[in-house]
């Protein structure tokens, strides 16, 4: 529907004057801000290799996969993080766990993540029903190359090892300790009743 | 400079010229104005008071090619932009330095899978020296990749007969080149017409 012209109000252009028709006002209106600047307290620069920056313990970095309490991986190849994942880049290879292994039907053979597609949005921890995966609050990963960033089953479990331990580097604290259910499996690992 | 080394008394210096030359290249990197998308945010960010690029010689953002020594490529690469990458890289002066920033630059991200018009990983266009994953990654994240290029930077044996330094130039690197079975028209129709055959249901 076109506006009628009942319905438009023409309004009038403000009258400037002498002085504003020659800029003064609005240019001292801006150096005002321009100057009000130089007295606001000043943007320290963070000295980065020397210092670390604070971060949030729930920071979403490099990932890991936790180990439960005898030292095993937590995962039980559900496939929910590779489901989740919106870069697609969670490849795991299921196999029927050892037989000793009672409280779970499958382990991952293989669980490769190719951290270059990784977006760090955390949707694979919320999706881990066991709690397996993490994300650390290691910030600064680079690589030289792409083969380096395609981390394996033993590389993410060489990152928990690394952030559930003093951390020389960072303080002699511990970076990332396991936050949810230690060492416990969850739903997923519950075997199926049989009626 | 081993035999040198120490032999004269305070305040003299005693250095080659690969050394020398390779000291005042790591203190000036300068890097070409290459944002893409917002990692170039993050960028701008890291050339901010803040996180200071200068702090490291490589604060100075040249809008030429001709000028800068390192490109980092901070952002989706789409096809088209593709070989406009390469066009820039081609006209850097040697040394040059690659540095992928991002998920998208450095291996697709997000768009691997349905992205038709992302390029999966800017080592298909030119070869990157430095990866830096992350959505966008942390300015100390792009200091850290900075750093790793100075490494490289003071490694180089330019002017002596040294070991030629082994750089990583990825296997990939090079201009964009289709599969064998979609290089020509009738190739990958007949690809396709194949796909489908094999992506029919098996009942009707």
């Amino acid at each position: 529907m076109s506006a009628s012209s009942a319905s438009v109000r023409f309004i009038e252009e403000p009258k400037i004057g002498f002085l504003e028709r020659m800029y003064i006002p609005a240019i001292m209106e801006g150096l005002s801000i321009t100057v009000g600047h130089i007295f606001k307290p000043q943007v320290k620069t963070e000295q980065y290799p020397e210092q670390e920056p604070e971060l949030p313990p729930n920071y979403r970095g490099v990932h890991r996969l936790n180990r439960d309490t005898n030292d095993r991986v937590k995962c039980v190849a559900c496939y929910m993080c590779a489901t989740a994942c919106p870069a697609h880049c969670i490849d795991i290879v299921a196999a029927p766990a050892p037989a000793e292994w009672k409280d779970r039907e499958k382990y991952p053979e293989t669980f490769v993540i190719d951290e270059l597609r990784c977006i760090y949005c955390g949707m694979c921890e919320e999706a881990c029903p066991v709690d397996a995966i993490e994300l650390t609050t290691l910030y600064d990963l680079t690589g030289l190359s792409r083969e380096q960033m395609i981390f394996d089953k033993e590389k993410l479990l060489s990152v928990f090892d690394q952030t559930t331990k003093p951390d020389p580097h960072r303080g002699n604290k511990i970076t990332d300790p396991v936050r949810t259910r230690s060492g416990l499996l969850g739903p997923a690992a519950e075997l199926p009743t049989v009626k | 400079m081993g035999m040198l080394e120490g032999r004269w008394e305070e305040g003299f210096v005693t250095t080659t010229l690969e050394q020398a030359v390779n000291w005042a290249r790591q203190g000036s990197l300068w890097p070409m104005t290459f944002g893409l998308a917002c990692c170039a945010i993050e960028m701008m960010a890291t050339g901010a008071g803040r996180y200071d690029l200068d702090r490291f010689g490589a604060g100075a953002f040249r809008a030429t090619p001709r000028q800068a020594d390192l490109m980092i490529v901070a952002g989706t690469v789409n096809f088209k932009m593709a070989d406009r990458v390469r066009r820039l890289y081609d006209q850097m002066p040697e040394p040059k330095f690659v540095i992928a920033m991002g998920a998208c630059t450095c291996g697709g991200g997000p768009y691997f899978k349905y992205g038709y018009n992302v390029v999966k990983g800017v080592d298909l266009v030119v070869p990157v020296d430095v990866y830096v994953p992350g959505c966008p990654p942390r300015p100390e994240a792009l200091l850290e990749g900075l750093m790793r290029i100075q490494d490289k930077v003071g490694a180089m044996k330019d002017y002596t007969k040294g070991q030629p330094l082994n750089l990583p130039i990825p296997k990939r690197s090079g201009a964009v080149k289709l599969p064998t079975e979609l290089e020509s028209p009738e190739k990958s129709l007949e690809f396709l017409t194949q796909n489908k055959e094999h992506a029919k249901p098996a009942k009707a």
